[in-house]
């Protein structure tokens, strides 16, 4: 590990301009290997689209992107997804149709090499139930495996979500808003959830719940308009004046 | 269980069926059953509707009526020619129009299709407006006697059973799985790795493949290949008995050809005649509007919520 650097993955002069409007301008992100890092900033100021960058389901202006080391700024998205660099998504990205087990086995089936086998019998995957299984029960889901995911609900998705992504193996995990719209005991479960699946792997993450970042992250980068404004840990961060000033507008 | 018995129920009614109802309209039924089950398989499991199947229908209709009739082909050699000239096309158009999505996708297979629609008005092998007629049906194997309406009605059968074979186990399959997840969720599929574009085109090409087999079936039973098979009409008809049987079901493509196939032609021979365009038009406006899962669809909801 320690001969690719203290850094999984950094950006230099990232920047990603619309028509005559720049929503991600010269960003420089270090992640550090095996942190929770977050990526808070009002709306607006870029985050999501800094996460589609990094992903390349949207192509930079300008600016490199390096994982491990290696220039990924023109790799193609699932190519950097088998890198293992997995992202989600603000609403919860489930297969809805599927099965618990079968969005996760979805995730485990690829290492096979029959997905394109369409003459296989889907018996084939069984295989990988007692995987999907195992992973279902670390985040708790272990008697949700055959329902039908459209009839869960949206915490347990969620939950669902990060299954899946586990079952990537992802060195890096990129979570876009993982407690958006839930309720204070989804909130605090899925807390728990990224802590203990955090362990050995680097996350960075979206956040709009400062109580979550506080607890989670090690490093917090503040976004403003698009450009970094401040980064540090959580002390550091929430008493400069600039983040206040950011998020309340001007004091009077 | 219940399906294997519901399964072994049609085989029994499709192996005796011919000896009650006139075997070459069960021919045509079976026809455009496998022709819209292939092409559910793109839109209901792939989730792209397709405005040009015609293409793959009519082409490898052509296709096998020009290798029988001119080359001379033996039946069976005659139909994989079509089928195969069909998956051809599909790998083409597909390659051109995988990367569009919606709108943009049905416009562009539809364009391509008028494309090909146009290339046989023209082209001399096909006889312009008159179509390829008298195509020999041939032999099976060299030795049954293909002229024979039973006979060909049972070849029928064998070619329909494989391709459902094929469908079903294709719909259930590892590569079915990666299918329904890009269908249901597109941008988290590539997210997990996978290329949904190989994927997307590989259903695209088995789907065309299996038209143009339907296509290819079709020019044998009644011997003739016409502009009708590849015109645009065709490609809305499929639509039409995909959407009545019920999108997203192995068997509802089947039941909705039935429907349709079973309309046109008791409603052609009786007073309602001139009015066939109608009923089926209203059919739809009916089907789009009060059962959107179309028959097989709505049946299958019903028992799930009564049992």
């Amino acid at each position: 590990m320690s001969d690719k650097g203290q850094y999984i993955l950094q950006t230099q002069g990232l920047t990603k301009e619309f028509k005559g409007f720049t929503a991600v301008d010269d960003v420089n992100l270090n992640v550090k290997r095996h942190q929770i890092h977050a990526l808070i900033g009002p709306n607006g100021a870029g985050k999501t689209t800094v996460f589609n960058l990094l992903t390349k389901f949207l192509q930079p202006t300008r600016g490199k992107i390096t994982f491990n080391g290696r220039d990924i700024t023109s790799a193609k998205s699932a190519e950097i997804a088998r890198m293992g660099v997995i992202r989600s998504f603000q609403i919860s990205a489930v297969f809805p149709h599927m099965t618990a087990r079968e969005n996760v086995r979805v995730a485990l089936q690829r290492e096979l090499g029959t997905s394109f086998h369409f003459w296989r019998s889907v018996k084939t995957l069984n295989a990988l139930n007692a995987r999907a299984e195992e992973l279902l029960t670390s985040v708790g889901l272990e008697r949700f495996a055959d329902v039908v995911v459209a009839d869960m609900s949206y915490g347990r998705k969620r939950a669902l979500e990060i299954a899946t992504t586990l079952a990537m193996e992802p060195e890096l995990m990129l979570l876009d808003e993982p407690t958006q719209g839930m309720g204070r005991e989804d909130v605090e479960l899925i807390t728990q959830l990224i802590r203990k699946v955090s362990a050995g792997r680097t996350i960075l993450m979206v956040e709009h719940n400062l109580g979550v970042v506080s607890t989670l992250c090690d490093t917090i980068t503040v976004l403003q308009r698009g450009a970094i404004l401040t980064e540090g840990d959580y002390a550091t961060v929430s008493a400069d004046p600039r983040v206040k000033e950011a998020y309340m507008g001007k004091a009077a | 269980m219940n399906s294997k018995i519901g399964y072994l129920i049609a085989i029994a009614l499709l192996l005796t069926a011919p000896l009650v109802i006139y075997p070459v309209f069960l021919m045509k039924l079976l026809c455009f059953a496998l022709f819209a089950s292939a092409f559910n398989l793109i839109l209901g499991y792939g989730g792209l509707l397709s405005f040009g199947h015609a293409a793959f229908f009519g082409g490898a209709a052509y296709v096998t009526g020009h290798a029988l009739k001119v080359w001379g082909l033996p039946t069976e050699l005659g139909i994989l020619t079509g089928t195969a000239a069909a998956g051809i096309l599909g790998l083409l158009i597909g390659m051109i129009a995988i990367r569009r999505q919606g709108i943009y996708f049905a416009m562009i297979t539809l364009a391509m299709a008028q494309m090909v629609y146009f290339l046989f008005i023209s082209a001399p092998f096909t006889g312009g407006e008159n179509g390829l007629q008298g195509v020999p049906r041939g032999t099976a194997l060299g030795i049954v006697d293909l002229q024979n309406d039973m006979n060909m009605y049972y070849f029928v059968l064998v070619i329909f059973g494989l391709a459902y074979f094929l469908i079903s186990r294709t719909v259930n399959s590892p590569f079915g799985q990666v299918l329904s997840a890009i269908r249901d969720n597109e941008a988290r599929a590539t997210s997990l790795g996978y290329d949904v574009d190989k994927y997307k085109l590989l259903a695209f090409v088995l789907s065309s493949t299996l038209a143009g087999l339907a296509g290819s079936t079709k020019t044998v039973v009644f011997q003739l290949a016409s502009l009708t098979d590849a015109h645009w009409h065709m490609s809305g008809e499929v639509v039409l008995m995909t959407l009545l049987g019920g999108l997203g079901t192995i068997v509802g493509p089947s039941v909705g050809a039935g429907i349709i196939i079973a309309l046109q032609n008791y409603l052609a021979s009786g007073p309602l005649a001139a009015w066939v365009p109608v009923v089926l038009g209203l059919i739809f406006v009916a089907c789009v509007l009060a059962f959107r899962r179309g028959v097989v669809g709505e049946l299958r909801e019903f028992l799930k919520k009564s049992f």
